[in-house]
């Protein structure tokens, strides 16, 4: 049966279809599993589970350009939606820009707040290129992170941007 | 010595897990898949203080998909502490995987594992309990009185040095040098006090237990201290340490509350019940009620100053919360003496009052700063009022009576960790040019001139506070460190200590690089699993620079030598003329050869052998770190809005030996101080319930909320450290309590003594002082 063109294959699983890094996936997903769980389930383990309350960012990832709190979004949500996940943006191999950045600036600590970090950051040079530091403070702010001050992430982001322009 | 001639260290070497974690590498422990993983959810108590008369968990089992349910009666009684400290832990045996008691709301009850966390919760649901509510009791000052309600009267426990009056640790300590305030011109007395404080960490505590092919159990958890896990965890469900495996992958931060066995013991008794593998996770909520806290605090300070300066007479006596068990409740207890008291000369007495004490309440635990944070609020708040009152400038009152090179205390011997301390003198200091470089950045004197008549509402003022901490606890931690040499001139180092995100792997490999002439990425550091590396105390007691970076020097040092002695045979030269430098052994006459020729000498072609080495260290003395600390904050007398302007932070840590991740460290725990200093306090209802266990309703400091935090290394030379360094994790977060105090004072005239300095607070000083 399908609701809003979603299959429902049995009762309260779904099949859904989106783009996860660029890759199309057809996938199952429960009624009421969030998009943080699903995507960690589906193997995005780069998607931090920090509070699952909406408040400390870790699982922030960008769904149809825009940064979402996996954990307050049902993965049904995600259909036909376009989603980068931290494991899109650049590998050790191949890092994005940002990922560089923070690594040079010294930003990682224990790194667990950091792949949400990066993706808000993403999201900001993405609109501003030359952001200012009240800018970037208020980009960040949805991330929690414990383990730095935000002093060298910010530093960081000011390096990305420089890099990126 | 000095920093000059250093290739690796003293570099600020890019963190070598940054990039894997900056790209979302499945590092952490919840970052794998096990199949058939269960499950496992812990029932809380929703009683402050009760007996569990009944327990029924047969409508429990009954759920589809639940594997186990455990109760008291499942598991051995086996008094034990929590607190991830050296055998035999100075903590008291007070806590028993699981009880037919609870002592606050957020105990452990009964444990569920299942297929889904649905079929848990719902099993959780259907666990009938029938408790006998018993009086409780929240503070620590009912809690001593005859009477109380004796939250641990089972017989069981071991070193409750007080039950009765619920008395989980005491010290006391005295230096008689004549009578008490006889030569003090004044004497000054008060009172601070600390809240109850969370560390959230951003990983939520997590334990995945399940089992080799040998049957054995595997933990693979979010812990500081992987070994003392494993002896603990074998001890609550008495199985032998052989049969224990425990893996501490990367660690999303832990500033203490892994320091703990928080969940290890209770998902391995899931999974020896189910045979399956079982992961525990707390949820945040979990972590704010039913983890650990810095333990709350009352100080009471007395100090006897001359006008000339002299500092005659000091009391300190801390009342600490332990909450229901007394996990590090003597060591914080102890911590907050030994840490402050030899700070200044005290010329004739000194005298240590310390109680832990049971509440129904949260536990408290290990937290960065471990005592020294309520004992410097107190101490360096106290600094300034004297100062004002001899009519002194502060720093320079400071300056007249911090503790010099070549000067020892009498309290270092005194007061150690759980015991008697061991004597030691100040082996290197970077106090005055801390001071100094502090006062320039913050522009001190042309300050402190501008501010000086100020008017209208909104008023500036400045404040500083000084500090040190320890390196590890001297004669108790110990690290040991292994080397093995591979064929292409890399070597594997495998250490005990844990990296809980400070960098520690970095700066260890960072240690044996420089031994071994050999750059940074030609270690490949493997931290830590108790099957595989050598054992390590853990991440606690800002050790690991000073301890375990001692262990990997020595380590490297023996391997150097097996490297020359091979390199020897290959160059036909002596010993004695042979260096290692650029990944070569080069002699005098120029001479050289690769470490891959080496390695590959070694194990192909003559007299075989794998060249590898390990060390162990320990130390017989804890060289404090320095620290000076400047803030300027602006007040709103009309709202009791305090703003931090700028606070400047500036710390002798010896030779850091990765200045980048150095700094990582203090900027990190300024924050969380100006946090604790400005925002942060757990709120209870009437029977202990938590009011704010969320990061919604407790508040920590966001990017944007966050003040310009300026932190500068000030080198030293430890003659005792691994090239000279000390530690820097712990004592940033000492400092912005006290300096902000001090500055709002300075500002406006009132004086904060109980954190965090909310505008509710700042601005009823402000109508009571008018």
């Amino acid at each position: 049966m399908k609701k809003n063109n979603i299959l429902e294959v049995k009762n309260g699983v779904f099949e859904i279809t989106l783009t996860i890094n660029g890759e199309k996936l057809v996938l199952s997903t429960k009624n009421g599993e969030s998009l943080l769980d699903a995507l960690r389930r589906w193997g995005l383990k780069g998607v931090k589970k920090g509070c699952d309350t909406g408040d400390c960012g870790s699982c922030t990832v960008i769904v149809n350009g825009t940064p979402v709190l996996g954990c307050l979004v049902p993965a049904v949500a995600a259909h036909d939606g376009d989603i980068i996940t931290i494991e899109g943006l650049g590998t050790v191999q191949k890092p994005h820009p940002i990922q560089k950045a923070f690594v040079e600036a010294g930003a990682v600590q224990c790194g667990f707040c950091i792949p949400g970090m990066i993706l808000s950051s993403k999201h900001l040079l993405d609109r501003m290129p030359n952001p200012s530091e009240a800018e970037i403070r208020k980009a960040l702010d949805g991330n929690l992170c414990r383990c730095t001050g935000y002093v060298k992430q910010i530093e960081a982001v000011k390096m990305a941007a420089k890099r990126l322009r | 010595m000095n920093t000059k001639t250093l290739k690796v260290v003293n570099q600020p070497v890019a963190k070598m897990d940054a990039l894997g974690l900056a790209c979302g590498e499945p590092a952490f422990t919840d970052d794998v898949d096990l199949k058939g993983l269960l499950c496992g959810k812990i029932l809380w108590s929703p009683h402050a203080h009760a007996e569990i008369k009944k327990i029924d968990v047969s409508e429990a089992l009954k759920v589809p998909g639940v594997k186990a349910v455990l109760t008291y009666k499942d598991l051995p009684r086996v008094p034990h502490t929590t607190a991830g400290q050296g055998y035999p832990e100075p903590s008291p045996y007070d806590t028993y995987t699981l009880d037919n008691k609870v002592r606050f709301v957020g105990d452990r009850v009964a444990a569920v594992a299942a297929e889904t966390p649905e079929a848990a919760h719902e099993a959780l649901a259907k666990i009938k309990v029938e408790y006998k509510q018993l009086p409780a009791v929240f503070d620590t000052f009912e809690a001593m009185k005859d009477g109380a309600p004796a939250i641990h009267d089972e017989p069981d426990s071991k070193n409750i040095p007080d039950a009765k009056h619920n008395i989980a640790a005491k010290f006391d300590f005295e230096v008689r040098n004549g009578d008490w305030f006889k030569e003090a011109d004044f004497v000054l007395e008060h009172s601070w006090k600390i809240p109850y404080l969370q560390h959230c960490a951003i990983e939520p505590h997590v334990t995945i237990a399940s089992f080799d092919h040998f049957g054995r159990l595997v933990l693979r958890t979010s812990t500081q201290v992987p070994f003392h896990v494993r002896r603990i965890v074998a001890q609550a469900l008495k199985i032998p340490v052989k049969k224990i495996r425990v893996i501490k992958p990367r660690i999303g931060g832990g500033f203490g509350s892994k320091q703990e066995v928080l969940l290890e013991d209770i998902t391995a008794a899931l999974a020896l019940k189910t045979g399956r593998p079982v992961k525990i996770e707390y949820t945040r909520r979990e972590t704010f009620v039913s983890s650990r806290t810095r333990h709350p605090s009352t100080v009471r300070m007395k100090a006897g100053v001359k006008k000339d300066g002299t500092i005659t007479d000091a009391e300190m006596e801390i009342t600490l919360n332990t909450g229901a068990y007394g996990s590090h409740a003597l060591t914080v207890m102890m911590c907050s003496g030994s840490h402050t008291l030899p700070f200044y000369k005290v010329k004739n007495n000194i005298r240590f009052i310390g109680r832990s004490v049971y509440t129904n309440m949260p536990v408290a635990g290990a937290y960065r700063g471990y005592g020294a944070t309520q004992g410097f609020f107190a101490w360096e708040s106290l600094m300034d009022m004297m100062a004002e009152k001899i009519g002194m400038d502060p720093v320079e009152f400071r300056r007249m009576n911090y503790i010099r090179l070549g000067e020892g205390s009498p309290v270092f011997k005194a007061m150690g960790e759980g015991r008697e301390g061991v004597e030691q003198v100040i082996t290197s200091t970077g106090l005055l040019e801390a001071i100094d470089k502090g006062l320039a950045e913050i522009k001190w004197t042309q300050k402190t001139v501008k501010y000086r008549n100020q008017s209208g509402p909104i008023r500036r003022g400045l404040g500083m506070a000084c500090m040190m901490q320890g390196s590890g606890i001297p004669e108790v931690d110990m690290a040991a460190a292994t080397l093995k040499m591979n064929e292409d001139g890399s070597f594997n180092l495998l250490i005990g200590a844990a990296d809980l995100g400070t960098g520690s792997d970095t700066i260890l490999a960072q240690i044996a690089a420089e031994v071994l002439g050999i750059k940074t990425d030609d270690i490949i550091v493997y931290s830590s699993d108790t099957d595989v590396t050598p054992f390590d105390v853990g991440a606690y007691a800002s050790s690991t620079t000073f301890i375990s970076g001692g262990a990997v020097k020595k380590a490297a040092e023996k391997v150097r030598e097996m490297i020359i002695e091979v390199a020897a045979k290959i160059l036909d030269e002596k010993k004695e003329n042979l260096r290692l430098e650029g990944g070569k052994a080069v002699s005098k006459n120029g001479a050289s050869c690769s470490l891959s020729e080496v390695a590959n000498t070694s194990l192909y072609y003559y007299d075989q052998h794998q060249i590898t080495a390990s060390a162990s260290h320990f130390a017989h003395t804890s060289p404090p770190p320095f620290q000076a600390n400047f803030v300027e904050v602006e007040v709103d007398t009309e709202t009791g809005k305090v703003k931090i302007l700028d606070y400047v932070s500036c710390v002798d840590c010896g030779t850091a030996i990765n200045p980048q991740l150095a700094e990582g460290q203090n900027d990190g725990a300024v924050l969380n101080g100006i946090s604790h200093t400005l925002s942060e306090e757990m709120e209870f209802s009437s029977n202990g319930t938590p009011l704010n266990a969320s990061f919604r309703r407790y508040k920590i400091f966001s990017a944007a909320d966050t003040p310009p935090v300026r932190t500068f290394i000030i080198p030293s030379w430890e003659p005792n450290g691994p090239f000279g360094a000390k530690s820097v994790s712990e004592i940033g977060i000492n400092g912005p309590l006290p300096a902000v105090a001090n500055a709002i004072y300075n500002a406006c005239g009132v004086r904060l003594c109980d954190a965090p300095f909310t505008p509710e607070k700042v601005l009823a000083a402000i109508k009571k002082k008018d």
